[in-house]
């Protein structure tokens, strides 16, 4: 930095220590701190790109049609597929949705309308959060407790009750965030035209927080479908698909379902550990195609949370 | 005595009393908001309520439909018979109340939803059999609005500009045909041009619906209303209780003021 | 015209209310309308309460689960160290310590690339850059690149979070492909060169506490890096204001300003992220190696609480099963206690922060 020669310098100051340099110790580690930062950063991002890679490489050496028309292959034979497993984690999500939203949305309904200062919601959201840390696998050990023990046999519903009991605190949290966003003023107008509280509710309030609502069941179920623990306590694994009749994978009856079920995130447990080479390599290519779904909703859940925030 | 009151004679006007309205003293929790409030309102009417801020004007017309009822702590005592009955009684129904009285606020609060359904809210509510379309742009016209919208009914309420918004709001208390319509300074979020728009919509209103507004605006009370009443804040007590200093024919009011304040405030127009 | 009311008693309004109204339309709440309404609230406050009680029963449920097995093996279950399920032998010491050390170690390394990644993200460090490469460029002052940094930065949000959604069996599957092989040759050399070190004291052998670790850190830095961002945006603007303005350097306001007043917000997300870890059962069931040895070195295989659990139970016999009952309850308490502290101090830092603002 030149100075002009014309201009008056102030006593006592040295114009040169007001460059910047790093050759000053403040300035130099403040620089490298940056660095590492910045480095550090990237280094986290390697193992996304890595397993994404991985799963490329290796899921789609044995991806075809057969990958998902077909049961699982006995060791050391060829073909096969994990076409049992896709239905069953398909199906084992869908139940445990089907308990926990409902669940989910009416307990935020409550303690954003109808009950928001009382000690019941200051609960329900302490729980909420408590329920956030409950480890999976232990979902499953409840799971266990209570309904394989009472129906007597490992089964996709006892499945789906530990992974609804994953799913409740997201999409409690998340809908009781969508429902507090919605105007207050909105709320008034509703009752002014002489909405009952009800009629509030499910007229005005929930149709405008629907998306944010939206958002906490796609990210749930993204994570639900991943879980492995749970469902080992719970539907097990099976080799066959849910029902022996046509078509093999939709039950006909509910003792259709009442058997151990296969999912994708079990067989990959099952086959990574195995010695024989076609088995992991199924187990690549299951876990592709779980990845792939659990990323396509859980991109599609975040894509929709930002298209709501700008609104 | 003439049949459609108007403002130009200064005559008190006569006609089926809609809501006889006496607050003696009203609370929130501890504080005392407003005393001492007595209005009249006659079918065809436009009722102002006028006075600086805080002196409880928009508090006494809540009264008028219960929607102070969603506020903490809030009692009343005296009554307000809408056609004979008191909706403070014990065993009415607010939200009975708030389908025969609506409201409109100050701030334009449309909701997420298409111009339309907006509008057929209150049509849906009521369960109405008729032909909804039809009562939609009856409305919409009635609030000089179907014109700047009838090409896209079906896009969001939120799409349009301020002063639209505020008449799809009128439109929709307006749809199912109130006894009363309540308006609580539908102008002051607005630009002129707006204001002006729906001050001449008031004065359509005025044909078909009767109305008691709270404004701040001199001007607008003295142009649309029948009857005024001006609210003034008593501190005497320690506390900032809103009360009615005077009330009658809005051009007398304004022309003739027989309280100190009133005239204070007509003239100076202080806050 | 009076102003103060008298008492001519109005009827109180009795059956259908305001039947004399002449509009067509508006018509009072039929009662299917009204009893709906109650029955809706009602029902909603039920459930409310239901899922306060769902906490207790899951507690209760497994510990009414786990009560025969506790009995029977008492305190010693948590300290002896064999698991021997014929000769009724078991114990879950090795299982304890590994899940500390295990959670501990990828808690250590997640941590420091979560808050260096928050940093990252809150300091803006990346808009810096990126400006400075656009300068170089030429181009910074043009509309669609100066987008490009708050764009890039969405991005890299986005993919961090990316990072918590990949399942973790899937991560102990790419584990067991990529991050074993490419630990063996620098484990091998630590244990060749510094094995006196108890840290390195034994060798690679496949699956082991470090490879199982550095899983963990993976999964658990994306909520640490989330709930520190947060805190470290709710730092007031004005306390930045005033740190710049006496003089200090980035890292000087960073490292005395703003982490301890966000200190708070990154010591919950730390406690959650241990909460987490702790918790984590696959990536370990399937890289921690499964053996029930305690060692402080981080190369040796161990187990953990949660993958003796994934691991014994498929095949386990019903005394085992009832054993393994008891080793969740003990998983329980460690969770839950962790997790409700790391919520209440998340709680308090957002409290304080309040005052601040």
């Amino acid at each position: 930095m030149a100075t002009p020669a014309n201009l008056p310098v102030p006593d006592g100051i040295d114009l040169e220590s007001l460059e910047f340099s790093l050759r000053r110790p403040r300035s130099l580690f403040s620089y490298v701190m940056s660095v590492l930062t910045g480095l550090a950063t990237i280094a986290a991002l390697f193992p996304l790109v890595s397993v994404l890679y991985m799963l490329v490489e290796k899921g789609t050496q044995s991806l075809s049609m057969g990958a998902f028309t077909q049961l699982p292959p006995a060791a050391m034979t060829t073909g096969g597929g994990v076409g049992n497993a896709i239905v069953g984690t398909i199906v084992i999500v869908a139940l445990a949705t089907i308990i926990s939203v409902p669940v989910g949305i009416l307990a935020a309904i409550y303690i954003t309308e109808f009950g928001p200062e009382t000690y019941t919601a200051a609960a329900v959201r302490f729980a909420a959060k408590v329920l956030t840390g409950l480890p999976s696998i232990l979902a499953g050990v409840f799971a266990f407790a209570v309904v394989v023990v009472a129906t007597g046999g490992f089964s996709a519903p006892a499945g789906a009750v530990a992974l609804a009991l994953l799913m409740l605190p997201t999409i409690l949290l998340t809908a009781e965030e969508a429902i507090k966003r919605v105007p207050p003023r909105m709320r008034e107008a509703a009752v002014g035209m002489g909405a009952t509280p009800t009629q509030v509710v499910s007229k005005v309030v929930v149709p405008t927080a629907l998306p944010g609502i939206l958002t906490g069941v796609m990210l749930a179920v993204a994570r639900a479908a991943g879980e492995t623990a749970p469902l080992l306590f719970t539907a097990l694994f099976s080799d066959f698909w849910i029902s022996r009749t046509f078509p093999q994978f939709l039950p006909k009856i509910l003792g259709d379902l009442m058997k151990p079920t296969a999912s994708l995130a079990v067989i990959i447990y099952n086959f990574s550990g195995s010695p024989f080479e076609n088995q992991i390599a199924l187990a690549w290519t299951a876990a592709l195609i779980l990845v792939i779904l659990v990323l396509i909703v859980n991109v599609a859940g975040q894509v929709l949370a930002r298209r709501t925030a700008n609104r | 005595m003439s049949a459609a009151p108007s403002t130009t004679n200064g005559i008190v006007p006569h006609g089926d009393t809609l809501i006889d309205c006496k607050i003696t003293e009203l609370h929130y929790g501890k504080f005392k908001a407003v005393r001492d409030v007595a209005v009249n309102i006659v079918k065809g009417t436009i009722t102002a309520f006028i006075g600086p801020s805080g002196c409880g004007k928009s508090t006494a017309l809540r009264c008028l439909n219960r929607m102070n009822d969603l506020v903490r702590g809030f009692r009343i005592k005296g009554n307000v018979i809408f056609r004979g009955y008191d909706i403070y009684a014990p065993n009415v129904d607010p939200v009975a109340v708030r389908r025969h009285i609506g409201m409109v606020f100050q701030q334009p609060n449309p909701f997420a939803m298409s111009i339309y359904r907006n509008v057929a809210f209150g049509l849906n509510l009521n369960r109405y059999k008729g032909n909804h379309a039809e009562k939609v742009e009856l409305a919409l016209r009635q609030a000089a609005l179907w014109d700047e919208v009838k090409d896209k009914l079906h896009s969001s309420g939120l799409s349009l500009s301020g002063g639209q918004q505020q008449r799809l709001c009128i439109a929709r208390a307006i749809a199912t045909e109130p006894a009363v319509l309540l308006m609580d300074e539908p102008c002051s979020a607005l630009d002129p041009i707006a204001t002006h728009k729906i001050e001449e919509l008031m004065k359509e209103l005025q044909k078909k619906y009767t109305i008691a507004i709270v404004t701040h605006n001199l001007q607008q009370a003295k142009r649309v209303a029948d009857m005024t009443a001006f609210l003034y804040v008593d501190t005497s007590q320690g506390g900032r209780t809103g009360y009615q200093v005077e009330y009658g024919p809005t051009k007398s009011l304004f022309e003739n003021p027989q309280e100190k304040h009133t005239k204070d405030y007509l003239s100076g127009e202080f806050s | 015209m009076s102003s103060t009311a008298d008492a001519t008693h109005h009827p109180a309004a009795k059956g259908p209310v305001f039947a004399a109204v002449e509009s067509d339309i508006s018509r009072a709440p039929t009662a299917i309308e009204l009893v709906s309404d109650r029955i809706f609230r009602s029902a909603t406050r039920i459930i409310a309460w239901l899922c306060v009680f769902l906490v207790f029963y899951v507690v209760v449920s497994i510990a009414r689960v786990a009560m025969p097995a506790v009995h029977t093996y008492g305190t010693s279950f948590l300290t002896s160290t064999t698991w021997d399920a014929n000769r009724g032998q078991l114990g879950i010491l090795p299982a304890i310590v590994g899940t500390m050390y295990s959670s501990l170690l990828g808690l250590f390394i997640g941590s420091a690339f979560g808050l260096a990644i928050a940093l990252f993200l809150s300091e803006g460090f990346l808009s810096q850059a990126l400006d400075a490469l656009m300068e170089w460029m030429g181009v910074a002052q043009r509309p669609f690149w100066a987008a490009v940094p708050a764009y890039v930065e969405d991005v890299l949000k986005v993919t961090i979070e990316l990072l918590a959604a990949i399942p973790s069996v899937v991560y102990g599957l790419w584990g067991i492909f990529v991050i074993i092989p490419l630990i063996r040759p620098p484990a091998d050399w630590l244990y060749n060169h510094l094995g006196w070190i108890p840290l390195f004291g034994t060798p690679l052998s496949g699956p082991g506490l470090f490879p199982a670790s550095v899983v963990l850190a993976i999964m658990v830095l994306p909520t640490i890096s989330a709930i520190s961002r947060d805190a470290l945006s709710a730092v007031p603007p004005k306390m930045r204001e005033a740190a710049f303005g006496i003089g200090a350097t980035r890292w000087e306001a960073i490292l005395a300003i703003f982490i301890p007043t966000a200190a708070t917000g990154i010591f919950g997300a730390i406690i959650l992220g241990f909460g987490r870890a702790l918790g984590e059962t696959m990536a370990l069931a399937m890289l921690a190696g499964n053996a029930n040895v305690i060692s402080w070195s981080v190369f040796s295989p161990a187990n953990t609480l949660a993958a003796l659990l994934a691991n014994k139970f498929p095949e386990a016999d019903s005394r085992e099963v009832g054993a393994l009952m008891y080793a969740a309850l003990v998983l329980l308490g460690i969770t839950l206690l962790v997790n409700v502290v790391g919520t209440l101090i998340l709680q308090r830092a957002d409290a304080s922060l309040k005052g601040l603002r």
